[in-house]
């Protein structure tokens, strides 16, 4: 019908000119952009020269003009120009990330944590409640500048993958399993062809299965998004078993309707350590991370709390550099010399926020001969030289 | 168009409707290209500093997570593979959904026509109340509310005859197991079916030739079932096993198990889309005037036949498009079986997303297989719309 | 009736009083077949009804809900800013008061619904604030009625054009409002955390936004021109062949990918966005429905008159179009708003996804069956007086077949 092929005809003429303009434009940008990295290229090759003279490793100023080019300012001038910090945490997990519905308020282990890079940089701070499954993406798109949601430390999340930088262990955990006392389940090794609930998003699905094939056991597994629908489902009967960070597995006994009813089985199947995470390619920000938590560690170590931080006096130059009456440490890590101070004085040390939150007065973990004591005590907690 | 004078004088350029044709196409197609262009640049720009790139080898890296319902799988096989398992979850519960549903929608569609008070009644409330009630509230409630509360523990399961047990966890029934001399019986089988096609033919032909009524399919069934008969006499030993499910420690092993979450999402979804199928049914058969279903009783037909011969032929014209429809909303709404625990291709996609941390890929095989089965669907309603036309004139 | 017919008393026929007997025979037991349904149906319904009601009276803790009012409607809004959502109510009551005064009809129950109810809502128990707001509410309404009927009387045109862009402005007021704006209303933080205001909310902006870009797609998929064809009928098909969960998923976690680091649209409005794309599509086949209905000498009328395509469109197809399909924008309103409590997947905190958060608390826990029941119940009413709506237009404008 001519109809047709007139439309037919425009359409085509149409899609040629589109094309024949997009192909031109394209050319026209082709060559700037292979200009710039030509540029980029010869820049950092004389860098490399440059630094090889002097002998430093010319990795650093590298990353920094590569940042510069890729437009990527440090987090924290960003934070800084923005005036408040934006931090990833959980909403659903008590102990370590919960918001009060009532009041609005964010509580938790990990959330002192976010409070602390704030008052580190003397900062507002708002909470962004994330999921397992929308975390990383969360970090990875800028959307928030640091993420401490109880996430552990393993090669995939710190390499190419997810590409994240990890802050020192702030509690270092493992995963276990949750059975009812009437089953009489022992240890794993009773669990042969058990159904195991479980929350997605994490690494414990992996772990799960690795161990059951590990020891040639039955595995069946009844897997849900939400960790509120999960353990219902395991306390309905649905599963012989729950399984999660050791942690969790503790705050989610304390709030079943009956606790005596369940027993956390001896079991540690993996190695948990959760931290901090910020982007790849942000030193300035990762070293600011890693040092308030130190910092935390410090404070403990040397018996600086929330309450005497203002007043503490000492002749230790250690404990000096760190309340900033010393000169020169605050400024390396582009903050004001009493950065420590203002973290203590936010959230106390490592000691007063385990216990403000995991303590006897949250949720019980007992510290004492874990791996969360202080070095001094057998633990893992262990602040580097302040110097 | 005046072209037999225009010809002397040409149009200007901004007039000539070809050239506007032409321009509007380029405009419109250079606005949606740049901004494509725009987002496919931005997305790759975000991609590079994470250090990430698009690509699907991670289809192949061992998947390394459990999945404990659907076909045989092992955490030790592929990501690709595990995402397979989840499509052939999704079609399963999309059939049986499917099937379910029309039947429900079928029944409360016709009685609420019923000449019972009581029975319309209750039609027309089952479809209100369902209708208006959003879905998620109505799995949640028969998920939490229903099974994992009203269900006997699995120690206490419910025992029904024939070795079903109905507990929290499932339901189990006795599944016929292949056997060692089963691929001998399954010639018989192929022999069968082939026969069985002769005989619908062959008998299709006759009826047609004799222009008499009948089911020309209950010989090709007969055929069928006779020769498999043969065949299970034949062959030594029995070639299908009934697999009896036991309670071992945990769990009954063996035989046919549907898990509770299968179980919840079936219920759900075939109860939800049912009544909206309910309505198209009855929608359909108000259509067909009422002048049939009087001279049909005139006729002296009772209501069943009534309604089976003149009526629902009649109805099904009307019916099919949105039945179509309905059946595609039952497909993605499958997908809320993330959120109960069911293995569907959607928790399993977001599963692997969540071990690998390939978002972009993840959604882009998660949305393509939906397209898919949307596609499939739409065009097979379209298929029989066409056949139905082609029947009426 | 001609006028030769001569003008009688017709008295209606007399309705048949059927003794109870005679009706259970005629309408439940007429058959054998109908007898046994009839039998069973009262065993079921019975058992049914005693079950809820026993649970419902004695095992239930209803408390949960008076408790958690707040936190369900309207989440961790501050306390304190509640006279927005209020003031936006009263307004809205002032607006449907006004059209209802105005327009009588189906407009005019409505307002008068809106106003009973919120006096009758007003005598609950509720705190005395809450109270106050809801009576100034069903005022406001019964005002907007008397103002309406006053206005009924005046025949100028601007009283109508204020009346639409008084509707018009209502949404974007109200999101102001809601959010606020700069430095002279604070801006409320935690927005995905407001309850069933955002599944209204959802709703609305959904229906409101999703309506003309659904009606620019419908008329793009029957463009003649082949480019707007096959680029509207892709997007269309794309969208109405996946669901929307994955749509929400892609919205959390890919759609930063594509946008630059100075676009950071957060998580509500991206929702928003999703949802409003969805709904279009839907909205696109719908009125695309209406278009075909059109017959095709109403073009050829138009053209013959001189309108060019784009004033035909707006002055004469649209307007029958669109009548033709408020029944199915009714339907696809009423989808919507069952379709935003899927907001949850993404931690949206709406209402579902928050009463479970409620019941997180130990002290309510294990009333989620008492939550889930309100919740359906809220759902239902709400929907169910939708829909009855929808078809009360629908037999008004007489659409479908006789």
């Amino acid at each position: 019908m001519a109809k047709k092929s007139n439309g037919m005809r425009s359409l085509v003429i149409s899609i040629a000119l589109v094309a024949l303009a997009f192909i031109g434009y394209l050319s026209v940008i082709n060559n700037g952009l292979t200009r710039d990295i030509a540029e980029l290229r010869d820049e950092v090759a004389a860098l490399t020269a440059q630094m090889n003279e002097q002998g430093e490793t010319p990795l650093a100023e590298a990353q920094g003009s590569l940042n510069e080019s890729t437009d990527q300012q440090s987090t924290r001038d960003v934070v800084l120009a923005r005036g408040t910090l934006i931090a990833g945490v959980n909403a659903a997990l008590p102990g370590f990330g919960t918001l009060d519905t009532a009041t609005g308020e964010f509580t938790g282990f990990d959330v002192d944590y976010a409070r602390a890079i704030a008052a580190a940089l003397g900062l507002e701070i708002e909470f962004i409640p994330l999921t397992a499954g929308e975390r990383f993406t969360a970090l990875q798109t800028r959307q928030i500048d640091v993420l401490v949601r109880n996430t552990t430390w393993t090669l995939t999340r710190d390499s190419q993958d997810v590409a994240a930088d990890f802050g020192p262990t702030t509690f270092y955990d493992g995963q276990g399993f949750i059975v009812r006392v009437a089953d009489g389940i022992g240890s794993l090794l009773d669990m042969d062809g058990a159904t195991v609930c479980v929350t997605s998003g994490t690494t414990t699905e992996g772990n799960l299965a690795d161990v059951f094939r590990q020891n040639g056991l039955e595995l069946n597994t009844q897997v849900f998004s939400e960790t509120e629908a999960s353990f219902g489902a395991y306390e309905a009967g649905a599963c012989d078993c729950y399984t999660s960070d050791k942690s969790q597995l503790a705050s989610l006994r304390g709030s079943a309707s009956n606790p005596a009813d369940h027993v956390i089985l001896p079991d540690t199947i993996s190695k948990e350590p959760l931290g901090p995470l910020t982007r790849h390619g942000d030193n300035e920000w990762s070293d600011i991370v890693r040092w308030v938590v130190y910092a935390t560690f410090f404070a403990e170590e040397h018996g600086i709390t929330q309450a005497n931080v203002r007043t503490f006096a000492s002749e230790d130059p250690e404990v000096r550099r760190f309340l900033g009456l010393e000169a020169g440490l605050g400024a390396k890590l582009g903050l004001a010399e009493d950065w420590a101070i203002e973290v203590i004085a936010a959230v106390g040390n490592y000691g007063e926020i385990y216990d403000r939150h995991l303590g006897p007065n949250g949720l019980g973990i007992p510290r004492p001969g874990s791996l969360n004591a202080l070095w001094i005590d057998g633990g893992l907690i262990y602040a580097p030289a302040w110097r | 168009m005046t072209e037999q004078q225009g010809s002397s004088q040409s149009i200007p350029f901004w007039r000539d409707v070809r050239i506007l044709r032409i321009v509007a196409q380029v405009l419109f197609l250079a606005a949606i290209g740049f901004s494509i262009w725009w987002l496919v640049s931005n997305l790759r720009t975000n991609l590079a500093i994470s250090g990430l790139n698009l690509e699907f080898r991670f289809l192949g890296e061992t998947a390394g997570f459990p999945i404990s319902e659907g076909i045989a799988y092992e955490p030790t096989r592929s990501n690709g593979y595990a995402f397979w398992v989840g499509i052939v979850n999704t079609l399963r519960i999309a059939g049986i959904g499917v099937v379910l549903a029309t039947l429900i929608g079928t029944v409360v569609g016709i009685s609420r026509l019923s000449s019972n008070w009581l029975v319309r009644r209750l039609a027309g409330l089952y479809v209100e109340t369902i209708r208006n009630i959003p879905l998620l509230v109505q799995l949640f409630f028969w998920y939490f509310a229903v099974i994992l509360t009203g269900l006997p523990l699995v120690a206490a399961s419910l025992r029904l005859p024939g070795s079903i047990y109905l507990s929290r966890r499932g339901l189990y029934m006795p599944w016929p197991v292949a056997t060692d001399s089963f691929p001998l019986w399954s010639w018989f089988l192929v022999g069968g079916l082939a026969l069985g096609i002769a005989a619908y033919v062959i008998r299709r032909l006759q009826l047609r030739r004799a222009d008499r009524p009948g089911l020309p399919i209950l010989w090709g069934l007969g055929a069928l079932i006779t020769f498999a008969c043969i065949g299970w006499l034949v062959v030594p030993g029995n070639p299908l096993h009934l697999d009896i499910p036991v309670l071992e420690r945990f769990n009954f092993v063996g035989g046919l198990s549907l898990s509770a979450s299968f179980l919840a999402l079936l219920i759900a979804l075939s109860t939800y889309t049912g009544a909206f199928i309910a309505e198209i049914v009855r929608a359909g058969i108000q259509a067909v005037s009422k002048g049939q279903t009087e001279a049909a009783n005139a006729l002296g037909l009772r209501k069943m036949r009534v309604l089976r011969l003149v009526i629902l032929p009649q109805a099904m014209r009307v019916i099919i498009p949105p039945l179509g429809s309905q059946y595609l909303n039952l497909i993605k709404n499958s997908s809320l079986a993330i959120l109960i625990g069911y293995y569907d291709l959607m928790n399993v996609g977001t599963t692997i997303f969540n071990q690998t941390g390939r978002a972009v890929e993840m959604i882009l095989l998660i949305m393509a297989s939906y397209l898919t089965m949307s596609l499939l669907t739409s065009g097979l309603t379209n298929l029989y719309n066409r056949r139905m036309k082609l029947v009426e004139r | 009736m001609n006028a030769n017919t001569p003008q009688t008393n017709e008295l209606a026929p007399p309705t048949e009083r059927i003794p109870m007997i005679r009706w259970l025979h005629q309408n439940l037991f007429n058959s054998w077949f109908n007898a046994i349904l009839t039998v069973v149906a009262t065993i079921v319904i019975a058992a049914i009804v005693f079950g809820l009601g026993h649970w419902a009276l004695t095992a239930a803790r209803w408390e949960v809900i008076p408790a958690n009012l707040k936190v369900l409607f309207v989440g961790t809004y501050p306390a304190e800013q509640l006279w927005r959502v209020w003031t936006i109510l009263v307004l809205i009551g002032l607006i449907t008061g006004f059209s209802g005064g105005r327009r009588s009809g189906m407009m005019g129950r409505i307002a008068l619904v809106v106003s009973g109810g919120a006096v009758l809502l007003g005598l609950f128990p509720f705190p005395l604030g809450t109270r106050l707001w809801i009576l100034g509410v069903g005022a406001a309404a019964g005002g907007g009625i008397g103002l309406g009927l006053l206005a009924k009387t005046r025949k100028s045109p601007w009283i109508r054009r204020i009346e639409i862009g008084v509707w018009l402005a209502s949404l974007p007021v109200s999101i102001l409002l809601l959010n606020g704006i700069g430095d002279v209303l604070p801006v409320i933080e935690g927005r995905t955390q407001w309850g069933f205001l955002l599944n209204l909310l959802g709703a609305i902006a959904g229906i409101a936004l999703s309506l003309p870009i659904g009606i620019l797609l419908a008329l793009g998929r029957r463009s003649k021109l082949p480019a707007v064809r096959w680029v509207c009928t892709a997007y269309i098909e794309i969208i109405r062949g996946v669901p929307l969960i994955s749509l929400l998923f892609m919205a959390s976690i890919m759609l930063q990918l594509l946008l630059p680091d100075h676009i950071r649209p957060d998580l509500l409005v991206r929702a928003m966005v999703t949802i409003i794309a969805f709904s279009a599509a839907y909205m696109a086949e719908n009125v695309r429905g209406g278009l075909q209905a059109i017959p095709q000498g109403q073009f050829e009328a138009a053209y013959a008159l001189g309108l060019g395509k784009v004033l035909t469109t707006i002055l004469i197809i649209l307007p029958q179009a669109l009548r033709a399909v408020i029944p199915a924008i009714v339907g696809q309103f009423i989808a919507l708003f069952k379709d935003t409590t899927l907001f949850g997947f993404i931690a949206i905190l709406e209402l579902l996804s928050l009463s479970r958060s409620v019941v997180g608390n130990l002290e309510w826990r294990g009333t989620i069956f008492e939550l889930y029941v309100f919740i359906g119940i809220l759902f239902w009413t709400l929907c169910y007086s939708m829909s009855y709506v929808g078809r009360r237009i629908e037999r008004t404008l007489g659409v479908g077949r006789q």
